[in-house]
């Protein structure tokens, strides 16, 4: 099945030329390269979103202005049923952890910092009688569903990972074009061989053999040059992502998602090999 | 320069003795045309009402002014064009409408020697030799003995490895008869083979054509050479005037039987 893959030295010698062949592998090889970064990207934004939606689905938190009353509210969140790791925040962590965000100002005392229950409660847990029992502990006190607060980011991150996966198959159909007009010109630069081979009774078949096995070597060497690339900038980036993992959660690629990206490049190469294969047979065709 | 191809046939058991994949016993005529018309794009017609049959080992001349249409009518022979009107019936097979798939097995039957050589200019004289073998899927276990045979009976053995460009014109020309010849064709087709070369080579080259219709090869050669024509006996002569065919015996277009031909 994949004999055309494998030419005698005589076939190879009908195109003649060796080594790199035009723009071809560069080509396809920068195309490789970006189509793993942002390939990566959506695989990890996916990952994330997962993280998020999974820490979010079932955890709540009671906010409590000014914290007054907090322990009430804690009280009441623990007589709920159902209702689990109850935990009052700390008013120092929540600084701390608005430091973060805000840097030396978030730890400023003139800068107010609600009180903060956060419980887990699963989804038969009544809700609306716990807003009510909250609401008489503590006044002003709101109960939020985190999967609620984060809903915007989490559209956005699965629109990300959508605009991702759309940006790699344009990425595809844009080597995809690059594979034909490749093929053309190779076509057109050996027209004289390819006029003399069906004059001698060659198929179409076998003159797009020698074209499709040319320009599927030139796409496997460009799109794994350009998948190692891309490796590499994905490995220097994945070791300067601990913040970028505080922030997520620390969402990284799965072994899963590893080996999809690995097979990314023979992907784009069977694309490639396939495009070619229908470019050239095409325009063998429009010939006598 | 004489080689052991001057004038000779192969020795028995050359590639000229492959007997294999040939279909061609008992066919009467190689090709046969009826009302056939060309013309290429909107223009008016190169060729017109051509009706003829070239029998199974005859040796054709086909001559006529330039511009006559030799080389359209060639190409129609050799499968290079189709007809725009007319059918054209090679080896009992209608080709005029075949597909484009089928061309290919017909066209390994046809060997084609071109004024310009055609040669592929990036690779060897026996690379060019070997390529219809190859093409028809031959290894190159059975490539080897008869590239090398029949570069030898072209007296170019010792050129095997030259490139076209490094080749005499009429090195080149052997090479292309080489490569015409190699498959051991039932029908030879020769555009000007002798345009190109000296008054000995060119009869050097018609040694090589008689001696490939004495094995069965139906030849047709486009020349204007008539010193040539009149060297070769037995030869039949093919007329084109302005497109059509001037046949005033009329034995093109009814040639004799199987055993009565022109030979």
């Amino acid at each position: 099945m994949m004999d055309w893959l494998f030419a005698s030295s005589a076939e190879r010698r009908l195109l003649g030329g060796r080594g790199l062949r035009g723009a071809t592998p560069w080509l396809i090889g920068i195309m490789s390269f970006t189509m793993v970064v942002v390939a990566a990207a959506g695989l990890a934004l996916a990952n994330t979103a997962s993280l998020v939606a999974a820490g979010t689905a079932s955890r709540y938190s009671v906010q409590v202005p000014d914290g007054a009353g907090i322990d009430r509210v804690a009280a009441a969140v623990r007589a709920t049923p159902g209702a689990s790791s109850v935990e009052s925040v700390p008013a120092a962590d929540m600084r701390k952890t608005l430091e973060r965000w805000l840097g030396p100002a978030g730890t400023s005392a003139d800068l107010p910092v609600p009180g903060l229950v956060t419980f887990d409660a699963p989804p038969s847990a009544d809700l609306a009688a716990l807003r009510v029992r909250v609401a008489a502990a503590s006044s002003g006190a709101q109960l939020v569903a985190h999967r609620d607060s984060l809903g915007p980011v989490l559209r956005s991150l699965r629109l990300l990972q959508w605009l991702s996966l759309a940006l790699v198959l344009l990425l595809g159909a844009a080597a995809a074009a690059a594979v034909v007009l490749a093929s053309r010109g190779a076509l057109d630069t050996h027209r004289f061989t390819i006029e003399v081979m069906h004059g001698v009774g060659a198929t179409d078949v076998q003159v797009t053999r020698l074209f499709q096995r040319r320009i599927a070597l030139d796409a496997l060497t460009g799109s794994i040059g350009g998948a190692i690339l891309a490796a590499g900038v994905l490995l220097a980036i994945a070791a300067g992502a601990s913040f970028a993992g505080e922030i997520t959660g620390g969402a990284t690629l799965t072994v899963a998602d590893l080996i999809m990206l690995g097979l990314l490049p023979f992907g784009l190469t069977a694309v490639a090999t396939w495009v070619a294969r229908a470019t050239v047979l095409a325009t063998l065709r429009q010939a006598v | 320069m004489r080689g052991p191809w001057q004038g000779g046939e192969p020795k028995a058991g050359s590639c000229f003795g492959h007997a294999n994949e040939r279909e061609d016993v008992g066919l009467a005529s190689v090709a046969e045309f009826d009302s056939v018309g060309l013309r290429y794009g909107t223009g008016a017609e190169v060729l017109s009402d051509l009706d003829f049959r070239l029998t199974q080992g005859g040796f054709y001349f086909l001559t006529g002014a330039s511009g006559a249409g030799k080389t359209s009518l060639l190409k129609l022979l050799y499968l290079a064009q189709r007809p725009t009107r007319g059918r054209v019936r090679l080896f009992g097979e209608e080709m005029s409408e075949a597909t484009r798939d089928a061309l290919p097995h017909f066209r390994r039957r046809i060997g084609v020697v071109f004024q310009d050589f055609r040669l592929i200019r990036h690779l060897s004289a026996f690379d060019n030799v070997a390529l219809p073998l190859r093409i028809r899927g031959a290894s190159e276990a059975e490539v080897d003995g008869p590239v090398r045979e029949m570069l030898a009976w072209v007296g170019l053995a010792d050129r095997a490895s030259a490139r076209p460009a490094t080749l005499s014109g009429g090195e080149q020309q052997r090479v292309a008869i080489a490569r015409a010849v190699i498959n051991r064709p039932d029908l030879l087709v020769a555009d000007e083979p002798t345009g190109n070369v000296d008054a000995e080579l060119a009869n050097r080259l018609m040694h090589l054509f008689t001696a490939l219709n004495r094995l069965g090869t139906t030849v047709i050669i486009a020349t204007h050479d008539i010193g040539l024509i009149s060297a070769t006996p037995g030869a039949q002569l093919v007329r084109l005037e302005n497109g059509t065919m001037v046949d005033p015996t009329g034995l093109l277009r009814n040639p004799p039987r199987p055993g009565g031909s022109a030979q």
